[in-house]
């Protein structure tokens, strides 16, 4: 460690606690309290990475979150690694390991260095322009642009660490715990509110907890000392929840704000093991005070992004806050007068200060005056015009500011240096606020914007509301917290205020150069490397909205969103086309503040608790069954079951053939029941479904199919007449919950004098359905008490019974055309009456089936499947159901589309069934069905929805939907695939048993 | 996200609520006595404006109710909720 860089000064750093630390491979020493930008810079490193475009060499240019340069990989080739860290925000822990970024072989010497030589070729839209022509090559050019585009490396293997989310309500919560945002705490917390403050620090207090200037001074104590004792204060606040290390990252309306915990990420890897990582916190305030203070603004001039080149006010908090020199001849270059903060607080250290270049002509302030006393050379109205050093900066040269400030005038003069402190005075970091809906307004005399409108319970205090000098912080924050938070008592008493500031600022966007623009390279987007002269090229180019600049010369578009530069390239747009400052607005803020992990935004999201998964009473049978799932909506539904090693396509076409010749048995429970009740409910089911209810008798059921009100289909299932008023609907298993939204709604909204109660029962029950001849000898051994025979219980009919004393009903339905029983019975006994079933069944061969085998068995029946073969196009005439459609009923929903102009065109896309002319063929789902390849272009007259080989005809069969097919039976057409076109014939889609002998036969 | 203060069940976050598009369309009692036009007027014509809004929202995750609710959709401001049936309480 260059121990000349350190000073044993600050309380923020253990110099008792040594940590070390790899950094490019190499082992470095730092102090516990240190960040990792903090502990570089001790060690004299300022190279850590290079630049995106130019791959020019860049150090650390801040001290916090705005960092646009220093961000670098962490954890290198770990299950941790991350990409795009700020340096200036990571604290060190022993085992650090970090690298640099964006250059190859090494940070120090970059092959991508070739492209700072070619800037002059790669001007703002570059790409856009060099490599849309011609059209074909882009696949070409796209290979090398994405080789070199992007940041660091993204992890390769799944996150070790824990992420959880967290809910908070508060009375008041406070963004900063700056010297605003204590005060703010206090009295809120103080006067009965319950408040949570938050700073994205590890430490409380902002710049202020390190202000030991003499020069202003709070009640005839310099400022740190006084705030130390408020924070000493309010910490032991009962009202008041402190949480440091957490970042607002997004102020949504209603003052609901999402922020990011950091937990862990300051411990050595070692001691991580099992604690949560990052806590995604969801608070909803009732009032918000933001107080997240101000960003201090770079100076915009030729090469002004060198390593060596921080903020002034960063100069300042490594001295005082970490005890680290930024080096060892220090230039200052400014605008106003916080750069003579920090050159007390070098001078009082003994670091050499070369030179202030200051542009401003008159400076009058008790600070300044004082460092002048320390013998440091001021050079008024002058302006950096040059830099020079490739790794550090070593020199600049300077000149002469004209009177308007728009050129330079008079010699040249050089000077050493080996790092240049900028300060171009603050802009309000009113990210959150605008992120909230807030308005800004543009405050002409130190061209700032600040917050105007509030649209929500909330306030901006502080800096981050354009107040600068202590004396206004101080004074604004007690009296607008008082009226906000509507207290007659402020917890403070008479506050006195001294300050050696002067608050004049000499504000030019782009300084001027000796050369012309074009021969300088003035960064105003450091990571997007987006200069002054891009800006003006894409003025020149016709771009007027600030937003369409933006997107042009990715100023603003990095993982910074441009919170150093944003303001200078709004300025210069503005001077460049002569319009004022504040017409075109600002960019939008958008979330997040600073970036979030994806691993804080999901939580504990991952893995099986990605989504919800629902699973029926018999799934663990499924399971052991050896049964393969498929997801239906949430559900998890046995898919096939397949036996010594069969693939899917065995499998199916065993189970299909079983089913047919002796028995099958599948789990229904998934489809959804709604239980519907009140001395209306026939009426109330002859206006939602297209066909007619009221003379289905008492146990008998129906199928119904649904419509949206524009005549489409939208649901269908068997409804069964349980009593009087009280039927028991079925509904597809995706469509349950819309469907029983679609019905309360039209029940509350539109027919709110039907008595009817509508109630979800999908879960109450399972549902068995066995199938085949041989299901009514099965059934009859579940249950020897239920009389089975034809006259009894006939087909479309319902019964209710007792398995071993539980009730249960049992629906003579089937959706395979087969001989079928449905058994419902309260979800906790269907796995028993499953395996029951299967008992009975185990001399009939019983074959369970899944949904894949269901599909190929009703597709040989032509009934459709509801999202399958209709999308949100398809009319009950449309799939050749006209039989369902009430032509008597005055009204039921969608009645009126069936109708419309549209809905009664012939050449509509109808279901029609077809057949390959070879029957081994089996056609794709999705495929494009045409009359003519030949035409061109070739038209399309629909597309295959359903397609199976049929084990029980033995041959291929699909359903698709045909341009006008109703008309087309026996005509050939044409399904085009890549490699082939196959012939089809259109055929009806009913395959198998048109007559439904099976259905009704004696068995 | 909207904090929502249900009629029934008092003040509930947004993401246990449904937006259900434009309030106060009356379904046709006739329907079939409409033309096509008056059909579509019906079924398919919106307002979407800027501003002040009339909206039906459903209290999904909740009570499962149905109610009224007016919200300014260029700021999201909501200025009154109020139950199915009854009249805005303001203009």
């Amino acid at each position: 460690m260059s121990n000349n860089l350190r000073f044993k000064t600050s309380k923020f750093i253990d110099e008792t606690y040594r940590v070390s630390f790899k950094f490019n491979n190499k082992k470095y020493f730092g102090f516990k309290g240190d960040t990792l930008a903090s502990a570089l810079l001790a060690n004299g490193v300022h190279l850590l990475g290079r630049s995106f475009k130019y791959h020019r060499p860049r150090g650390i240019m801040t001290s916090g979150s705005e960092e646009p340069n220093a961000i670098i990989q962490l954890h290198d080739n770990s299950s941790r690694t991350e990409p795009n860290v700020r340096a200036t925000e990571v604290e060190i822990y022993e085992g650090l390991v970090a690298s640099s970024q964006n250059c190859w072989p090494s940070v120090n010497f970059d092959v991508g260095g070739i492209n700072n030589l070619l800037s002059p070729i790669l001007p703002a839209g570059f790409y856009y322009k060099t490599f849309m022509w011609p059209a074909s090559f882009w696949e070409k050019y796209e290979y090398f642009i994405r080789k070199s585009a992007g940041l660091g490396k993204s992890p390769k293997v799944a996150d070790p660490d824990i992420y959880e989310h967290n809910y908070i309500h508060c009375d008041v919560l406070v963004i900063g715990a700056g010297i605003s945002g204590i005060m703010a705490a206090k009295m809120a917390a103080k006067n009965g509110f319950k408040t949570l403050l938050v700073d994205e620090k590890s430490h409380l207090g902002g710049s202020s907890i390190y202000d030991n200037s003499e020069f202003s001074k709070i009640n005839n104590q310099i400022t740190s000392s006084w705030l130390e004792k408020e924070i000493n204060e309010i910490s032991k606040l009962k009202n008041l929840e402190i949480k440091t290390r957490t970042s607002v990252a997004a102020f949504h309306g209603y003052n609901f704000l999402l922020a990011r915990e950091n937990l862990t990420d300051h411990l050595p890897i070692n001691q991580r093991e099992n604690k949560v990582r990052q806590r995604l916190l969801k608070i909803r305030a009732k009032k918000v005070i933001t107080a997240t203070g101000s960003i201090e603004r770079p100076l915009i001039f030729n090469n002004n992004d060198r390593p060596g080149i921080l903020l002034s006010s960063s100069i300042k908090k490594y001295i005082d806050l970490y005890g680290v020199a930024c080096g060892e001849n220090i230039i200052l270059f400014t605008n106003n007068d916080t750069a003579y903060e920090t050159a007390m607080s070098l001078i009082q250290r003994g670091i050499k200060i070369n030179a202030i270049i200051d542009n401003r002509e008159q400076i009058d302030s008790k600070i300044s005056y004082e460092v002048e006393k320390n013998n440091v050379k001021i050079y008024k109205a002058y302006t950096v015009v040059d830099t020079y050093g490739y790794k550090r900066i070593n020199k600049i040269s300077i000149m002469k500011l004209s009177k308007d400030g728009q050129t330079v005038i008079g010699d040249k003069t050089k000077l050493n240096c080996d790092c240049l402190g900028i300060s171009g005075g603050w802009t309000p970091a009113v990210h959150l606020f605008t992120q909230s809906g807030g308005k800004l307004k543009f405050r002409e005399e130190d061209q700032v914007f600040i917050p105007d409108v509030y649209p929500s319970d909330q306030i901006s205090i502080g800096s981050c509301n354009g107040d600068f000098s202590l004396e206004e912080i101080i004074k604004n924050t007690l009296f607008s917290i008082k009226k906000f938070l509507n207290i007659e008592n402020s917890e403070y008493k008479t506050i006195e205020i001294v300050s050696g500031l002067n608050l004049s600022k000499r504000n030019i966007w782009l300084l001027p150069s000796d050369k012309p623009i074009g021969k300088t390279k003035s960064f105003v987007d450091y990571q997007n490397d987006a200069t002054s002269k891009d800006i003006k090229l894409a003025l020149r180019e016709g771009f007027r909205s600030i937003e369409h600049v933006k997107r042009y010369t990715t100023t603003g578009m990095g993982t910074d969103q441009g919170k150093l530069g944003n303001m200078h390239a709004l300025g210069i747009i503005s001077e460049t086309a002569g319009t004022k400052m504040g017409e075109h607005g600002t960019t939008t803020f958008r979330p997040p503040y600073t970036p979030l992990t994806f691993g804080t935004i999901v939580g504990r999201n991952v893995g099986e608790f990605f989504d919800i998964f629902r699973r029926t009473p018999i799934h663990d049978w499924h399971v052991e069954n050896n049964a393969k799932f498929e997801n239906v909506g949430q559900w998890k539904r046995a898919w096939y079951y397949p036996k010594n090693n069969e693939n899917m396509h065995q499998a199916v076409q065993r189970e299909s053939k079983s089913a047919r010749d002796s028995a099958g048995i599948l789990d229904a429970s998934t489809l959804g029941k709604i239980d519907i009740q009140g001395t209306d409910s026939s009426e109330f089911l002859n206006r939602v479904y297209t066909n007619a209810w009221s003379k289905l008798a008492v146990g008998k059921c129906r199928y119904g199919l649904m419509l949206n009100e524009d005549g489409m289909v939208y649901d269908d299932g068997v409804t069964t007449r349980l009593g009087e008023n009280h039927y028991l609907m079925t509904t597809t298993t995706g469509g349950a919950a819309n469907v029983l939204g679609k019905l309360e709604d039209y029940l509350q909204t539109e027919w709110p004098e039907l008595d009817v109660y509508l109630s979800s029962v999908t879960d109450h029950y399972a549902t068995i359905s066995v199938c085949g001849p041989n299901s009514k000898k099965i059934v009859s051994k579940v249950i020897p008490d239920l009389d089975l025979s034809d006259e009894r219980f006939p087909h479309m009919s319902f019964k209710n019974a007792k398995i071993n004393n539980i009730k249960c009903r049992v629906m003579r339905i089937s959706f395979t055309g087969e001989h079928s029983y449905e058994i419902n019975i309260q979800a906790n006994y269907g796995k028993s009456v499953w395996e029951k079933c299967m008992k009975a069944g185990k001399d009939f061969n019983i074959t369970p089936y899944g949904t894949e085998t269901m599909h190929l068995l009703r597709a040989e029946k032509g009934f459709i499947i509801v999202g399958q073969d209709t999308d949100a196009t398809m009319t009950p005439i449309d799939l050749q159901m006209d039989w369902i459609v009430s032509k008597k009923k005055f009204d039921f929903i969608g009645k009126r589309s069936l109708y419309r102009s549209d809905t009664i065109r012939e050449d509509r896309k109808q279901l029609v069934g077809l057949l390959t002319e070879n029957p081994k063929e089996i056609l794709e789902e999705g495929a494009q069905i045409v009359a003519d390849v030949k035409k061109s272009p070739v038209e399309m007259l629909g597309h295959v929805t359903s397609s199976y080989y049929s084990p029980n005809l033995k041959k291929s069969i699909a359903l698709g939907v045909v341009k006008g097919g109703k008309n087309m039976l026996g005509q050939k057409l044409i399904i085009p695939m890549e490699d082939k076109n196959i012939n089809v014939i259109v055929a009806d889609p009913v395959f198998f048993d048109k007559e439904g002998e099976r259905l009704n036969a004696k068995l | 996200m909207f904090l929502i203060n249900c009629p029934f069940c008092g003040e509930r976050e947004q993401s246990e609520f449904k937006a259900g598009g434009e309030a106060h369309i009356i379904r046709p009692k006739q329907p079939t006595e409409l033309s096509d036009d008056e059909w579509a007027e019906y079924l398919f014509m919106r307002k979407n404006i800027k501003g002040v809004q009339f909206e039906r929202w459903n209290h999904v995750h909740g009570c499962r109710k149905w109610f009224n609710m007016i919200r300014d959709t260029s700021n999201d401001q909501i200025k009154a909720i109020y139950k199915m049936g009854e009249k805005p309480p303001v203009k």
